[in-house]
This record gives C-alpha cells, sequence and structure tokens, in this order.
C-alpha cells in the first residue's frame, strides 16, 4: 500500500500523489450517494472541498520537487504484470505543472459553477440536477490528474478516456434541451459528435500504443524513451509512424485541423465546463502528450514539421472564424482552438517551454474569459425571465426583448460595461491578455512562442503572427459589441451582476492573467523549473524585435476593431455587421465556418449513413429473415411430431414392446 | 428334475401374459400385477439357467429382483395412493396431462 513509501522518502510529499486521483473519486462518490440529502450548498461545498484538497496535494507535490527536483515514480498496484504495465504516478516537474493548473483552476471554476448552476438549473427547470453536475466535474478532476500523471502510455490513455466521457457526459448534460431551454435533441447530438471525433483521434492514439509496444516492448514512458535512440538508427520509419498516429489522437483531443469540429458545438454545455474542460485543461491534453513524449518527437524532424504545420495551421483558421461568429461563446471556442493552435505549434518547433506556457496563461485567461461570458448569459437570463428569488413572478416572461431574443447572442447586448462593472472589467484583463498587451500574461507566452517559430520555420511563423493579429481583432469586436454602445435589448438594459461566488472567481483569474507573466519573466523560472524533465534550457529572455512587433500588431488590430465596433457601435440587433459590405463573401465564409461541418456532412458522413442503410437492410431482410424462417421450420415440424405424444401410458408401453420386437428380430435375422 | 426348456418356455409364457397385461388393462392395480408378473418371469429365467449351469450368480441375481421389485412396488403404490385422493380414478388413461 502506498503508505509504506512514508519511509522509504521520508521527508517528502511524494506519497501523496495518488490522493490526487483518490479526493475527487471520495467527492463524487459522497455526492451520488447523499447528494439529494444534503442539498445544494452540501452538494456544492464537498466538491469544491474534494477539488481544493487535489490542489493541495498538487502543491504539496510541487514543494517536495522543489528539493528534490528529479521526481519520483510513486507504484500503487500492479495491472498487467505480463506486459509491463502497472498504475504508477509520476512526480516530475511537467506533471506537477498540469496538476497545479488543473488543480487551481478547477477548483476556482468549481466555486464559480456552486453560483452559476444554481441558476442554471432554475432555467432549465429541473433543481434536481444540480447534484449531477459536481459529480461530473470532480470525475473530470479526478480523470485529468490521471492523465497528467501516469506513468505509461496507457494509464495516460485511461485518463485520456476519462476526461472525454466527462466531455460528453457535460456537453450534453442538457440532453433534452438547446441552448435557448426549448426540447430538442440539439445539445445530445452535440455531445454525440464530440465522442465520435475524439474516438477517431483515440484510433490513432491506440494504434501509435499497440505500434509502439510490438516496437518498444513496453509503453512505460521512462523504458521507451531510453530505447528511441536505439530504435531511431534500426527503425526510424516505426518512430515517424508512432509519432504521426500520436499526432491524429492530439488532433482529435486538442481540437486541431481536421478533427476540431466538435469543439464549437461543445460549447453546448454549461458555461463552467466550456471553461473548465473545453477551454483551460482537457483540450490541453494533446500539447501535454507531445511534451511528454518529446523525446520520440525530438527524434523524427518530419513528425515535429508536421506537429507545428497542424498547430499553425488550425490557429489562422480557427481565427478567422471567430472574427465572424455573433454567439459569445462560439467566438471563445474558435479563440480557443486558435490558440491550442499556436501551443500544437510550439511543441513542433521544438519549444516546450514556451508551449507549457502559453498553456497555463491561457487556462487562466481563457477560464476567465468563459467564466465571465457566463455571467454576461446569466445576467441577460435573469433579466429577461426574472426568478422569484430576484423579484419575479413565477414562470414570467418579459416580452420586451426583440423577437428571437437568445442570451448568448452578441447582437442583443450592448453598452454592458455600465450594468454588469466587475464582469467588464474582468472581461476585459481576459481580453487584453488574449490580444497580447503588455504586461499581461499572453504577451509574454505569445511571444516566446513567435520568437520560436521564427528561429525554426518561416512559415509556421507568418501563420502564427496573422493569426495573432485576427486574435487581437476578433477580440476587440466581442468586447465592443457586449459592452460597449448602447444597449439593444430589454435585458441587456436591465442585465444584473451575479453573485460573489462567481466575481470572486473572475477577479482572482484577472488577477492571475495580469500577474501570470511573472512565472517565465524577468526570470525564467518555468524554463529552468520545466528544464528538470524536458532537458532543456531555453536561452529565455524576451526577443525586443519580436515583442515589439507583436505589441504593435495586438495595439493596431484592437484599434481597427474599435474604429469598426467601438466608434459606430451597432444600433440595433438586426443590423448587418459593418465587416459584411467590405469583405464580402470572405466575411460569408467567415459567418458560415467556411462551410467545413457541410463539407464533412458531404465527404463522410453522408456515404457513411448510406452505407449504414444497405447495412441495415441487409439486417432486416437476409439474417433476421434466416432467423425467423428457421424458428418457423422447427415449430412446424415440431408441431407435426407432436402427435405422437398422446399422453397415453399405454401407448407409450406399446411402442416400448414394439421397438424390444424390432430389436430382437434384427439380433435373430442379422 | 424338469428340463430348462419347459422353465424358459413357462417364463416366456408368463412374460407375454405381462406384457399383454400392461398393454391392455386400465386399472393401474392390474398393470402394476402384470409387471410383477414379468419381473417374475424372468426370476424364473434367471433361476433356471442358474440350475442348469451350477453357477449361483442367476439366484444372485434374483434376489436383487425381488428386492428392487419390493422397493419399487412401494414407491408406486404410495404415488398410486396420491393418484387417487387427487383424482378418484385408477385409470391410467385419464393421466395424459403430460403430452406434448
Amino acid at each position: 500500500m502506498f503508505f509504506s513509501e512514508v519511509t522509504n522518502q521520508a521527508g517528502t510529499f511524494f506519497y501523496l500523489a495518488p490522493w490526487a486521483v483518490f479526493f475527487p473519486v471520495i467527492g463524487l462518490l459522497f455526492n451520488m450517494a447523499f447528494g439529494r440529502k444534503i442539498g445544494e450548498k452540501g452538494v456544492a461545498m464537498v466538491a469544491v472541498a474534494a477539488s481544493t484538497l487535489s490542489f493541495v496535494v498538487a502543491v504539496l507535490l510541487w514543494l517536495s520537487l522543489r528539493a528534490q527536483p528529479e521526481g519520483t515514480v510513486i507504484p500503487l498496484a500492479s495491472w498487467m504484470t505480463v506486459v509491463d504495465v502497472s498504475w504508477a504516478f509520476r512526480v516530475d516537474t511537467l506533471a506537477v505543472t498540469m496538476m497545479l493548473v488543473v488543480g487551481g483552476v478547477g477548483s476556482l471554476i468549481h466555486l464559480y459553477a456552486a453560483g452559476y448552476m444554481h441558476y442554471d438549473v432554475r432555467y432549465k427547470g429541473d433543481p434536481g440536477r444540480y447534484g449531477r453536475f459536481f459529480v461530473f466535474m470532480n470525475l473530470f478532476i479526478a480523470s485529468m490528474m490521471l492523465l497528467v500523471s501516469g506513468n505509461s502510455y496507457l494509464m495516460l490513455f485511461v485518463g485520456w478516456e476519462g476526461v472525454g466521457l466527462c466531455s460528453y457526459l457535460l456537453i450534453g448534460f442538457w440532453f433534452e434541451y438547446d441552448t435557448k431551454g426549448n426540447l430538442s435533441t440539439e445539445n445530445a447530438k452535440a455531445g454525440k459528435k464530440a465522442f465520435v471525433a475524439n474516438r477517431i483521434g483515440d484510433f490513432g492514439f491506440m494504434a501509435a500504443m499497440f505500434y509502439m509496444f510490438t516496437v518498444f516492448g513496453t509503453l512505460n514512458f521512462d523504458k521507451v524513451f531510453a530505447e528511441v535512440p536505439a530504435v531511431a538508427s534500426a527503425n526510424p520509419h516505426a518512430l515517424l509512424i508512432i509519432t504521426l498516429l500520436l499526432l491524429l489522437g492530439v488532433t482529435g483531443k486538442s481540437a486541431q485541423i481536421p478533427l476540431y469540429v466538435w469543439l464549437p458545438d461543445a460549447m453546448a454545455g454549461p458555461t463552467p465546463v466550456s471553461a473548465l474542460i473545453h477551454a483551460a485543461t482537457m483540450v490541453t491534453a494533446g500539447v501535454y502528450l507531445v511534451a511528454r513524449s518529446h523525446v520520440l518527437y525530438d527524434a523524427v524532424p518530419a513528425a515535429q514539421h508536421a506537429v507545428a504545420l497542424v498547430g499553425a495551421l488550425t490557429a489562422l483558421f480557427a481565427a478567422t472564424i471567430a472574427v465572424g461568429q455573433y454567439d459569445i461563446k462560439k467566438v471563445l471556442a474558435y479563440s480557443t482552438i486558435s490558440q491550442l493552435g499556436f501551443m500544437v505549434a510550439a511543441v513542433g518547433v521544438g519549444a516546450y517551454v514556451a508551449a507549457m506556457f502559453h498553456l497555463i496563461a491561457h487556462a487562466f485567461f481563457k477560464a476567465l474569459l468563459f467564466l465571465a461570458a457566463g455571467s454576461v448569459i446569466i445576467a441577460l437570463e435573469r433579466a429577461h425571465h426574472p426568478l422569484p428569488e430576484d423579484g419575479g413572478a413565477e414562470g414570467e416572461h418579459h416580452g420586451n426583448d426583440p423577437e428571437g431574443f437568445d442570451p448568448q447572442d452578441m447582437r442583443f447586448m450592448g453598452g454592458l460595461r455600465k450594468v454588469i462593472p466587475v464582469t467588464f472589467w474582468t472581461y476585459l484583463i481576459g481580453g487584453l491578455a488574449l490580444a497580447g498587451i503588455p504586461p499581461l500574461v499572453a504577451f509574454f507566452s505569445k511571444d516566446e512562442i513567435i520568437a520560436e517559430a521564427k528561429s525554426a520555420d518561416a512559415l509556421v511563423y507568418w501563420l502564427l503572427v496573422t493569426a495573432a493579429f485576427l486574435t487581437a481583432f476578433y477580440i476587440g469586436r466581442q468586447i465592443f459589441m457586449v459592452f460597449f454602445g448602447e444597449a439593444r435589448s430589454h435585458a441587456a438594459e436591465h442585465a444584473k451582476e451575479s453573485p460573489w461566488p462567481m466575481t470572486s472567481v473572475l477577479v482572482t483569474l484577472a488577477a492571475l492573467s495580469v500577474a501570470g507573466g511573472l512565472l517565465n519573466w524577468p526570470r525564467p523560472y518555468l524554463a529552468e523549473w520545466l528544464g528538470h524533465t524536458l532537458g532543456e534550457v531555453e536561452a529565455a529572455g524576451l526577443n525586443p524585435v519580436v515583442a515589439g512587433t507583436s505589441a504593435t500588431i495586438a495595439v493596431v488590430s484592437l484599434l481597427l476593431a474599435w474604429w469598426l465596433y467601438g466608434k459606430r457601435p451597432l444600433e440595433s440587433a438586426g443590423q448587418p455587421d459593418p465587416l459584411k459590405r467590405p469583405l464580402g463573401w470572405v466575411f460569408t465564409g467567415m459567418e458560415a465556418k467556411w462551410w467545413v461541418d457541410e463539407l464533412y456532412w458531404a465527404v463522410v458522413l453522408n456515404p457513411y449513413v448510406a452505407l449504414s442503410r444497405i447495412a441495415a437492410a441487409f439486417d432486416v431482410r437476409v439474417i433476421d429473415e434466416t432467423v425467423n424462417d428457421t424458428a418457423w421450420l422447427t415449430d412446424f415440424v415440431g408441431g407435426k411430431i407432436a402427435r405422437w405424444q398422446t399422453g397415453f401410458v399405454r401407448n407409450y408401453a406399446l411402442s416400448v414392446f414394439v421397438g424390444v420386437l424390432l430389436i430382437f428380430t434384427y439380433l435373430l435375422w442379422r | 428334475m424338469v428340463p430348462t426348456n419347459y422353465l424358459i418356455i413357462l417364463s416366456a409364457v408368463l412374460f407375454l401374459i405381462g406384457v399383454a397385461g400392461v398393454l391392455v388393462r386400465r386399472n393401474v392395480l392390474v398393470v402394476y400385477m402384470s409387471i410383477e408378473l414379468m419381473l417374475n418371469a424372468a426370476n424364473l429365467a434367471f433361476a433356471a439357467f442358474a440350475s442348469a449351469f451350477g453357477a449361483l450368480d442367476g439366484q444372485i441375481a434374483v434376489f436383487f429382483v425381488m428386492t428392487v421389485a419390493a422397493a419399487e412396488v412401494a414407491v408406486g403404490l404410495a404415488i398410486l395412493v396420491t393418484i387417487f385422493r387427487t383424482r378418484q380414478s385408477v385409470d391410467v388413461d385419464s393421466l395424459h396431462q403430460l403430452k406434448g
């Protein structure tokens, strides 16, 4: 048992590593068993406490690692001894960095969700579902901790699938409604889409693991990495295939081209879910996977190049779509895809520290943006149809809002800076951080990526710079549309600021977004820290040319957004976007997400559905018919033979007698 | 000393009477008696062959058959009593509920 490790490693907290997984599991089991009895407050307290304890474990591991930066492996139990796979937790600087992000941001979002879901369950009319939400959230924290602390690819995969399951469950949390609260299967379909897209990626991951096992004979990180030089010289193609298959897994989980399509639809989940799973943590699992496998990728430059290109293309492509969206969460979703593209491009060019830095920065500011967006949505909902506790009558519906009102549509917002100031200021900080305005966190992290890309690959560099320009533009457009100008609906005019559990989290995350840059600047603390695991300490420090350029780009882009959306704000919800006329079909394409979903339907899904129909017809006409006919024949023959069974004992005795006679006759005449 | 042939013929005749009794009579008690008749026909054959060959095996078999027959009658009559109690009849043809 793991307590025995205490004696072996006196003075450290390494033996606590499994508890980062156990605490949330205990929390979710408790809430499953007693959730209905302890009420909303109790459920929230248990869930937040479980998540926070998990974070405390991560902090203790961090403290221990400072003294012993080489880390250790904590074995827990054996699993498949034949193939050398066991449940063992890997405590090193990379894993603990991820654990701190997951535990820290996860706990904050749990706290926020305690306030947010109070309203959400009431607007959807099912308060009993409050507990279920936190069970799923704790399950997610447990799975994610398992993912980042596993000591083998298989254990990582267990966590990988666990977070995928939680993602599915939480996207479809309101499975019987659409985002506007009408009965529909829209949310359920969004969850299914995420699951299927991830399954394609998981196929790549699993194939990579199978092939890795045949080549290396193990899935243990240390053993695989130790064998890499030998395999690289003996069988370089094997490494290329493994790394490319892993890349397929990354494109699924981290929403890169071509599998990114599930992430925008995943916004169907409640907003804290979008913040935690689909922005801050789960979708960065792909980046973590590549960083964890850096020994493999470093040995295959072709695969690195593929990773960098996929990331850079995704960064630019998603940024263009984000410019043309009206749904406040869809903009952030495409922004997330774009920022993940930055990270993937960074690991592709070998800038693992920069990628991890941006991952942490993104966890701060994107979680902030999503939570603030959630605060905006709830504020509008509360003004649109107030709950009894906000002074509204039961089931009352304000008829003052324009036709087709949607609390997530930015065209129905405007002027919100006056009514919800805390949300506004925190949103502004998150937005400026995303845009890369110094001295906010993403300025440092994004610059590091761009500087590394410049020295590695010109194409990747230009793609990323263009994406950075669009990033500042779309977030500027969003802020001006949502918070400036005049209110374009009744709800926007009477919006209410969210309660303290929500706003305090927003303020904390805003502070982290401001101060996060200190992690790696002016002293490259993060680079030194991760260097213990990644085996490289980059020449850190700000490249003044790149920093100056990108800061200028961000400012110019924000000014452009102001000129288009801030100077002459939209006056009514129905007015066309000011970009529509100058850009023409380009803007239509951005608005329609470049018809990628339609393309997938035409090329992949429709043929697949047709094939399924044929298979279904074959099943009914051929297989079912054969089985039914066999059953009919048996029944028919049985019915005929049953006549022999008269039920009269003497008949049976006669047949026995006749049988005996026949046997004797045969024996005599033989 | 009676010739073995006669004994075997007697045994066969007794056996056939028993078979005929089982096949044609409907009263369960008579059917039972016919079965006993067949068993004793077999016993007679055993005893006849035993004396003809001068070996004891056949005689021992007779004791076994008698024991088994006694046990069978004990169980069979018990069942018979139960059937009579529930159906007020000992007609074997009235017992045909188990037909397919």
